[in-house]
C-alpha cells in the first residue's frame, strides 16, 4: 500500500517531463498509474473480505509516534477504488480538456499529487498521518483551484478554499490530539477496537465537535459551504475529481470512519441531522437559482454531501447502507456530469444554461453520458441512484420523529435534485440550437470516454446490485457499522413504501422541472432578499482581520522613538508589578527597625537626590550635564563610604570623562533649548516613570528580605590570597578568577573606540541626507528667528 | 541603610525612565547614563552594604576574613561601569553623527528609516 500511495507523488515529479515528450497524449500514459492502483486494490479485495482489514506498518518518525500505518478495510477499499478508478478517467479527460495549455504538465503533476494525498487520507491509520494527508489534499486543492492564477477570481477562490478547509483541518488536528491522548493511542485501527471508550469519555463533546469541524469544512456543510461553489473557478477536471467525486468526500469518509467510536449518540444525530439536512435543502434551493452549469452542479454536490451527512446522523445499519450506496452513486453520476459540463464548455464556449441548447444532435455520445448520469441522479430504475434512494427511504421509515423529519427533508431534496439533474442534462442538449460562442461538435474520445464509462458503471452497478450487495457494499457497511451487516440488495423489491415515496419524489421533481424557470425566478427573489451570505462574510472577516492588524501596527509601530520607549517601559512596569501582586509578594516595610544613616551619609544621599532633580528640571543642557556629574560623584562617594574604593575611583574617573565629553559634544551641537514635554505627554511619562521606579525599588526591597547566598563571595574571600596570591579581592576576581570576562570587557571598550573613530572620521557621502540636513537646518534657523 | 539606598535606586530609575521617553535624543542619552548608575547602585545594594571595610586581605593575614564588604558585587559593578561608559560614549557619538547628518536631535524629526504614515492596506486577492 505504501507504493500505491507514494507512486502518485513520485510520478508527479516526472509528469511535466512526460508532457514535454508526449504533449496532451501524456494523459493516456499517466492514466496507467491510477488504473494499476485500481487493479491492485481490486486484487486486495479477497483478503479484506476474509480478514476484515489489512494492516501495514512502516516506521517514519517513530520517536514522534508518527508512522505510516495503512489500514485497508471495506470503507477504505471503497474509497480507494473510487479515487483510483475515477482518477484514471480524469487523467485522460484532463489531457483532452486542457489540450494545448502551456501548463498542462504542471496540471498533471498537481492532479497526481492530489490523488496520492487522497489515497493517503483514506488508507492511513495513524491520526497524525491522516491529518498530514488531509492537509496535503487542501494544499493540492489550493494549487488546482488557483491553476489559472492570472484571474483574481481564481486566486480568491483558491485562498478561500485553503483558509476554510485549513482552519477546519486545524480543528480536526486538535480533535485528534485530544482523542489520541485521552485513549493513549494514535492508531485509528486500535482506537476503533476500543468500543465505547470515547463515547463515555468526559472529552467526548470537544472531540466530536472538533473532528466534525474538520469534516464539515472539507465536505462543504452549511455554514462552511461557500468555498465549494467558488472552487468551480478551477478547470473542470478538477471540479469533477476533487470537488464532487473525491476530496469533498473526505469529510464524509472521516465521519464514516469515526462512526463506530463517535457515532450513534444524541449529540451526533442532532449535529449531523440538523447541519446535513439544512445543507441539503439550502444546496438544492441555491442550485435552482443558478444559470451556470458548473454552479448548478456545485450546489447540488453540496446538497448531496448534506444528504450523506444527514444519513450518517440518522445512523443505524439501513441508513449507513443508504449512505454507502449514495456515495458510490454520487461519485459516478456527479463526476460524469461535471465532465459533461466541461465538454460542453470546451465545445460550445459557454456554461450559461439560458444560452445553451440543441447540443444533443451535435454531440450524441456526450448527450447519452449526460442522460444516463441524470437518470442516476434522479434516482430512476435501473440505475444505482435508484437503489440508493430506495435504501435511504427504507432506512428512514422508522416512525420516530427525527427519522420522519429527515425523511421529509430527503424527499424534498431528492425531488429538487431530480429536477436540477435533468435540467443540467437536458436543457443544453434539447430544443433549438442556442446562441453559443463556438460552433459545437462532438469532443474527442478523451473527452467522452470518462463520462460515458462512469455513466455505464452507474448502470452496471444498478443492474448488478445483488452482486455488489454481497461484496464491496457489504464490506463497506460492515466496516462502518455492524460486522455482520446484512446488505441483501435487489434492484426490484416489489411494490412497497419506499417505492411509493420514490414515485412521489419523481412526480414532485417532474413538476419542479416543468415549472423550472418559475421556480428559478422565485429562488432568485428569495436569495436576493436575503442578500448576505457566508461568502460575503468571508470577505468581511478578512477585511476585519486586516483592519485589526492595521490598528495594532499603527498603535505599536508609530515610527516615533518616544512611543517605542514608552511601550517598552509600560511593559517593564507590568512585568515587575503584575507577578509581585499576583503572588502576593510585596515587600514588608517596617520603618521602626530601620537603622539611621549617619549625618554625612544622609548628606550625600541628599546631594544625589538634588543632582537627580536638577537633571530633570534643567532648562539648558549644560546644567543637566553638570547635574548628572553631581549625581555621579555622589554615587562615587557612596561607594567609598561602603567599602568599595576601587568602584569609587573608577566612578570618579568615568563621571569626569562623561561630563567632559558631553560638554564637548554639546557645545558643538547648536540645539534649540526647549525640549520639555507638554500636557498629556508629560503626565503619561511621569506615571510610567513612577511605575518603573517604584517597581524597581519594591522589587529590590523584596529581594533584600530574602537570604543572600554568600557562598561565591566566601569562596573568593577564602582563596584570593591562598590561590591567586592577591590581597585586593575585587582585583583578584577581575584579573584572575574571572579574567576572561575582563578580556571580553576590554574587547568591548576597544571595539567601541574603533567604532567611534569610524563614526567621526567617515563623513557621509549620501547627497540625499546632506540636502535634507541643509533643509532642516534652514528650518531650524527659521524657527530660531 | 539599604532601605535609603533602595529609595535612591528607585528615584534614579524613575528619572531615567522619564528622560528616556523624551523626544530629544540628548535627553535620552542622559537617561541612558542615569540608567547605568541606577543598575550599578542596585547591584551594590542587593549584595548588602557594610560600612568602611573594603574587601582587602591584610598582608600577613591567614584564615577566614569576616565583616568585610561583599567583593562579588563590586567586581561585577567595576565591569559594568566600564562597559556602561563605553556604551554611553558610543550612543553619544551616534547622536552626534545623527545630528550632523539629519540636523536635529528631535527623534520625531528623524524619520529617514520610518514611513511618514502607514498606508492602509486594501483587501486584494
Amino acid at each position: 500500500m505504501l507504493l500505491a500511495v507514494l507512486s502518485g507523488f513520485i510520478l508527479a515529479l516526472f509528469a511535466p517531463l512526460l508532457k514535454r515528450f508526449l504533449g496532451y497524449r501524456a494523459g493516456w500514459v499517466l492514466a496507467l498509474l491510477p488504473a494499476s492502483i485500481f487493479v491492485y486494490f481490486l486484487g486486495q479485495y479477497d483478503q479484506v473480505m476474509s480478514q476484515h482489514a489489512i494492516f501495514e506498518y512502516h516506521p517514519w518518525i517513530p520517536s514522534l509516534g508518527l508512522n505510516l500505518t495503512f489500514y485497508l478495510d471495506g470503507i477504505s477499499l471503497l474509497f480507494a477504488l473510487l479515487i483510483s478508478g475515477i482518477g484514471t478517467f480524469i487523467m485522460i479527460y484532463s489531457g483532452g480538456y486542457l489540450k494545448g495549455h502551456v501548463h498542462l504538465g504542471r496540471f498533471f503533476a498537481f492532479m497526481l499529487m492530489f490523488m496520492a494525498s487522497m489515497l493517503g487520507v483514506v488508507l492511513s491509520s495513524n491520526l497524525m498521518a491522516i491529518f498530514l494527508f488531509w492537509e496535503l489534499t487542501s494544499v493540492t486543492s489550493f494549487l488546482l483551484i488557483g491553476f489559472d492564477h492570472l484571474r483574481q477570481a481564481s486566486r480568491r477562490a483558491a485562498l478561500q478554499a485553503l483558509v476554510v478547509t485549513g482552519l477546519g483541518g486545524l480543528a480536526m488536528l486538535a480533535g485528534f490530539v485530544i482523542l489520541g491522548t485521552s485513549v493513549g493511542n494514535f492508531e485509528m485501527a486500535d482506537i476503533l477496537s476500543f468500543g465505547n471508550v470515547v463515547k463515555d469519555s468526559e472529552l467526548y463533546i470537544p472531540i466530536l465537535i472538533l473532528i466534525l469541524l474538520g469534516a464539515f469544512t472539507k465536505s462543504a456543510q452549511f455554514p462552511f459551504h461557500f468555498w465549494l461553489p467558488n472552487a468551480m473557478e478551477a478547470p473542470t477536471p478538477v471540479s469533477a475529481f476533487l470537488h464532487s467525486a473525491t476530496m469533498v468526500k473526505a469529510g464524509i469518509y472521516l465521519m464514516m470512519r469515526t462512526y463506530p467510536i463517535l457515532g450513534d449518540t444524541i449529540e451526533w444525530s442532532l449535529l449531523l441531522g440538523i447541519f446535513g439536512g439544512f445543507t441539503l435543502l439550502a444546496g438544492t434551493f441555491i442550485a435552482i437559482r443558478q444559470t451556470d452549469l458548473k454552479q448548478m452542479l456545485a450546489y447540488t454536490t453540496m446538497a448531496s454531501l448534506g444528504l450523506l451527512t444527514m444519513l450518517l446522523g440518522a445512523g443505524g445499519e439501513g441508513a449507513i447502507e443508504g449512505a454507502v450506496l449514495y456515495l458510490l452513486a454520487h461519485s459516478l453520476f456527479k463526476g460524469g456530469l461535471f465532465m459533461v459540463a466541461g465538454t460542453i464548455y470546451h465545445e460550445a464556449g459557454t456554461l450559461d444554461i439560458t444560452k445553451l441548447g440543441g447540443l444533443g444532435r451535435k454531440m450524441p455520445i456526450t448527450f447519452f453520458a449526460a442522460l444516463i448520469a441524470a437518470l442516476s441522479m434522479g434516482g430512476i430504475i435501473p440505475l444505482v441512484g435508484f437503489i440508493a434512494k430506495e435504501s435511504m427511504y427504507h432506512a428512514l421509515l422508522h416512525g420516530d420523529p427525527l427519522s420522519t423529519i429527515l425523511l421529509v427533508v430527503a424527499i424534498i431534496g431528492n425531488a429538487m435534485m431530480f429536477a436540477i439533474g435533468f435540467a443540467v442534462a437536458l436543457k443544453p442538449m434539447m430544443g433549438k440550437l442556442g446562441d453559443m460562442p463556438k460552433q459545437a461538435h462532438e469532443g474527442s474520445i478523451m473527452l467522452w470516454l470518462g463520462p460515458l464509462t462512469l455513466g455505464l458503471c452507474g448502470l452496471a452497478a444498478g443492474i448488478g446490485i445483488a452482486y455488489l450487495g454481497h461484496t464491496i457494499v457489504h464490506s463497506a457497511v460492515s466496516a462502518i457499522g455492524n460486522e455482520n451487516a446484512e446488505t441483501d440488495l435487489h434492484l426490484w423489491g416489489g411494490i412497497n413504501a419506499p417505492l411509493i415515496l420514490s414515485l412521489l419524489t419523481m412526480a414532485w421533481g417532474g413538476v419542479i422541472f416543468y415549472f423550472y424557470d418559475k421556480v428559478r425566478a422565485f429562488a432568485d427573489r428569495v436569495l436576493n432578499w436575503i442578500g448576505w451570505g457566508p461568502d460575503k462574510g468571508f470577505d468581511q472577516f478578512l477585511a476585519l482581520l486586516l483592519w485589526v492588524s492595521q490598528r495594532i501596527t499603527d498603535t505599536f509601530q508609530t515610527g516615533h522613538l518616544k512611543t517605542y520607549m514608552r511601550n517598552t517601559f509600560i511593559l517593564l512596569a507590568l512585568v515587575i508589578w503584575v507577578p509581585m501582586i499576583a503572588y502576593d509578594a510585596l515587600p514588608d516595610i517596617d520603618l521602626s527597625t530601620l537603622t539611621k544613616p549617619t549625618f554625612y551619609e544622609a548628606g550625600i544621599l541628599l546631594i544625589a537626590v538634588l543632582g537627580l532633580y536638577a537633571v530633570l528640571i534643567a532648562k539648558s543642557r549644560l546644567t543637566s550635564i553638570v547635574s548628572l556629574g553631581i549625581l555621579g560623584f555622589a554615587v562615587a562617594i557612596l561607594f567609598m563610604l561602603f567599602g568599595a574604593p576601587d568602584l569609587s575611583f573608577t566612578q570618579f574617573m568615568v563621571e569626569t570623562l562623561t561630563a567632559v565629553i558631553l560638554a564637548l559634544v554639546m557645545t558643538r551641537l547648536k540645539l534649540d533649548k526647549n525640549d520639555a514635554k507638554y500636557g498629556m505627554e508629560a503626565v503619561v511619562a511621569t506615571i510610567v516613570a513612577i511605575a518603573v521606579g517604584s517597581g524597581f525599588a519594591a522589587l529590590l526591597l523584596r529581594v533584600m528580605q530574602t537570604e543572600l547566598d554568600m557562598s561565591l563571595s566566601d569562596y573568593f574571600t577564602k582563596y584570593s590570597a591562598a590561590i591567586a596570591h592577591g590581597h585586593n579581592i575585587v582585583n583578584v576576581i577581575l584579573v584572575d578568577f574571572r579574567a576572561l570576562d575582563t578580556l571580553g570587557e576590554i574587547s568591548v571598550v576597544m571595539t567601541t573606540g574603533v567604532v567611534i573613530l569610524a563614526l567621526i572620521r567617515l563623513k557621509p557621502k549620501n547627497h540625499k541626507h546632506a540636502s535634507q540636513k541643509s533643509k532642516s537646518k534652514s528650518k531650524l534657523k527659521e524657527s530660531a528667528s | 541603610m539599604e532601605f535609603y539606598l533602595t529609595i535612591l535606586v528607585g528615584l534614579i530609575f524613575a528619572a531615567s525612565t522619564y528622560m528616556m521617553q523624551s523626544r530629544s535624543v540628548i535627553r535620552l542619552v542622559l537617561g541612558v547614563a542615569l540608567l547605568g548608575n541606577a543598575v550599578n547602585l542596585l547591584i551594590f545594594t542587593v549584595g548588602r552594604v557594610t560600612r568602611d571595610i573594603p574587601p582587602i586581605i591584610p598582608a600577613d593575614f591567614h584564615g577566614t576574613l569576616t565583616g568585610i564588604a561583599n567583593p562579588l558585587p563590586q567586581a561585577l559593578i567595576l565591569t559594568a561601569i566600564v562597559i556602561g561608559f563605553a556604551l554611553f560614549a558610543f550612543v553619544l557619538v551616534l547622536t552626534y553623527r545623527a545630528y550632523e547628518s539629519l540636523g536635529t536631535d528631535n527623534s520625531d524629526e528623524m524619520r529617514i528609516a520610518e514611513p511618514k504614515k502607514t498606508q492602509a492596506s486594501k483587501l486584494t486577492y
